[in-house]
């Protein structure tokens, strides 16, 4: 009773805007923090600190090269970005859940191969079979995506399947699917790349501009928005944090833990099928070889961007920013006439830092009880 | 008063094996509305498990339980909550990295009126405003309700897990050491809320080894010994040395009943 008694006897400063509390709850002796805690807690977030990092980047480059923030930079940077921060997005809430995704460049791949069979298989000319479906119209292209995104959704529901229901941890079940994925895809296209898809489908979704702004970055600038807010402001986006938070008491409230989290995956897949569309779209052909490092940079950037890794904590927002670092690091390098591959040099330690970091906090948080 | 009158709950032979270790042992159990009933006994006599049983959180491998006269099967949490069983569990079962306000409403969030609220999303402003009014009456002032109560003290942790399970009760609590980490005056209030609730017509069932608080508190007294009811009382026609005796095996008269 001592030391709630000396918390009362000291009677706060006059005109400081004090909440009330009369017999506080806690240990009144712990150190107060003086800021108001809506910025003492953006202090405190890795997101927080990794943005101060993107705009030190920025402005260093900025500075050291003008032209670095030129129009065409800016553009072509956004738009290579694009599809990775769709698979960011996805990873991030599958994150959240204290789960991982290793499935997703895998799934990309066979996104677009879907996509650009449909593609073919629905606008292909007969008489010009060489042709593939490059004069088809919207229709055939739709078709073609819905296809690729319906694929790139049944991988993400069979690891959400495999993570909840027979509780195969998520880095085996979606390294399973990563090597699944990855050999259907060369069933199916034999090996080669598949080309011809609707030009008008390249023009405008793959390289075309709306007000000097690729489409590219429009699609998945919209979609991040829109997963942004149902994951902050939504019960959906609530029930993620708490799963991956404590999943036995979020099972305790009520919440079905194994729907969601096969949901959580899903979405995961889905976004990355959308994404397999894009960059089908950007490189009019499937790019079967590549993408194998996607699934390490959407974790850093995730990573990067305050979230961690044993869930519960990470914001979209904190996932693009951590996308952007890389990405600009690696542009930035190139016009100041650094050897780019520092950048993955820089990336890998400022990671492996953030995470020694989220460590420290969760053991400075349960040793301060 | 209806103290004993009504039976809410009846459990009769559960029994709960995990590996070799039998928690509970044809283990029966009764509760009555609006009553408080202690359940006592020593460290690993079965409570928690007996608590998780009734309240689904897990499935006992043989018995019967009956809730308002009829029988109930609790194979889920949610079936429980549906019922009107709210449970503080020995661990809490808080979501750490969430606020307390989230975590009082979580699995039924307050969501927005009209569209909005189709949708799903939140109305934190309400339930962070009666979150506050529910620590309260508590006693419980958090400084900062957006704060994740990974920061809060373990006495806080636990009002928290107290609020949330009062507010939302209709028939019967389950408290398993709801008042182990708390002040004294956090104390004396969770002790007052128990009374409160239970005059709302509420069964609680109060789990503590603290007997002045079991003696001042409770209308009965069941007691646990090596995954067994080995006796109940009456609270006002016990004293300590019985519920002693009964808790190390001096006594055990359960066939009496
Ligand atoms: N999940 C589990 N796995 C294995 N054994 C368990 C599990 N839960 C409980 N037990 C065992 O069952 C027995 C009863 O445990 P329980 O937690 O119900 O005791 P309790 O009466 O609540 O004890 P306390 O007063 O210490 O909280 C103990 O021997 C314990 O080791
Ligand atoms: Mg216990």
């Amino acid at each position: 009773m001592t030391e709630t008694g000396t918390e009362a006897a000291t009677p706060p400063p006059a005109g400081a805007p004090q909440p009330s509390r009369p017999d506080t709850g806690g240990e009144p002796g712990r150190g107060r923090r003086v800021l108001p805690p809506a910025v003492a807690r953006l202090a405190y977030t890795n997101t927080f600190w990794i943005f101060l990092v993107l705009v030190a980047l920025v402005v260093f480059f900025g500075a050291m090269q003008p032209n670095f923030i030129s129009a065409v930079s800016l553009r072509s940077l956004a738009a290579d970005t694009a599809p990775l921060l769709l698979i960011a997005v996805g990873m991030t809430y599958v994150i959240i859940s204290a789960g991982i995704d290793l499935s997703v460049g895998s799934v990309l791949i066979f996104s677009g191969v879907i996509a650009a069979k449909t593609m073919l298989w629905l606008g292909g000319d007969g008489a010009h079979p060489d042709a593939g479906a490059t004069s088809a119209g919207w229709t055939v292209t739709l078709a073609g995506c819905l296809a690729g995104m319906l694929g790139g959704l049944a991988w993400g529901l069979l690891n959400g399947f495999m993570v909840a229901r027979m509780k195969i941890p998520a880095l085996i079940a979606t390294l399973g699917t990563l090597g699944m994925a990855l050999g259907a895809t060369y069933l199916i296209t034999g090996g080669t790349d598949v080309r011809g898809i609707p030009l008008n489908f390249a023009r405008t979704v793959g390289f075309g501009l709306v007000a000097g702004v690729p489409w590219l970055v429009i699609i998945a600038v919209l979609v991040t928005v829109l997963l942004g807010v149902v994951l902050a402001a939504t019960r959906f986006g609530s029930h993620t944090y708490a799963i991956g938070s404590n999943a036995e008491a979020a099972r305790r409230v009520g919440i079905r833990v194994d729907r969601h989290l096969i949901k959580v995956y899903g979405i995961s897949g889905l976004l990355a099928g959308i994404a397999g569309c894009l960059s089908l779209a950007h490189f009019t052909t499937t790019t079967i070889s590549g993408h194998t490092a996607d699934n390490l940079s959407a974790i850093a950037a995730v990573v990067l961007g305050g979230a961690s890794l044993f869930g519960g904590s990470g914001t979209v927002t904190g996932s693009a920013v951590g996308l952007l670092v890389p990405a600009v690091l690696q542009s930035g390098f190139v016009t100041i006439q650094v050897n780019p591959y520092w950048q993955y040099l820089a990336v890998g330690a400022v990671l492996v830092l953030a995470v020694y970091v989220d460590q420290l906090r969760r053991k400075a948080r349960s040793a301060g009880r | 008063m209806s103290t004993g009158d009504e039976v809410l709950l009846e459990a009769r032979g559960l029994s709960k094996t995990f590996g070799h270790v039998r928690a509970l042992q044809d283990a029966n159990f009764s509760a009555g509305a609006g009553e408080v009933t202690a359940l006592i006994g020593d460290n690993g006599a079965g409570k928690s498990t007996l608590v998780k049983c009734l309240s689904g959180a897990q499935q006992p491998d043989h018995g019967e339980i009956r809730f308002g006269g009829r029988p109930l099967r609790l194979d889920s949490p949610a079936t429980a909550q549906r019922a009107g069983i709210e449970t503080v569990f020995q661990d809490l079962a808080l979501a750490s990295d969430l606020d307390a306000a989230t975590n009082l409403f979580l699995g039924r969030e307050l969501v927005r009126p009209g569209v909005l609220g189709r949708f799903g999303f939140l109305d934190r402003r309400r339930m962070r405003a009666e979150a506050v009014q529910a620590f309260a009456e508590l006693g419980v002032n958090l400084s900062d309700v957006r704060a994740p109560v990974a920061g809060l003290s373990g006495g806080q942790r636990q009002s928290v897990a107290v609020a949330r399970s009062v507010a939302w009760a209709t028939r019967l609590i389950f408290m398993d050491e709801p008042t182990a980490a708390l002040g004294v005056v956090q104390r004396e209030r969770v002790l007052d809320t128990i009374r409160r609730v239970r005059d709302r017509g509420v069964a609680v069932v109060l789990i503590s080894h603290n007997m002045p608080e079991v003696l001042a508190v409770a209308d009965r007294v069941e007691v646990l010994r090596l995954g067994r009811r080995v006796a109940r009382f009456r609270a006002a026609d016990t004293t300590l040395e019985e519920l002693v005796g009964a808790m190390t095996g001096a006594i055990d008269r359960e066939d009496q009943q």
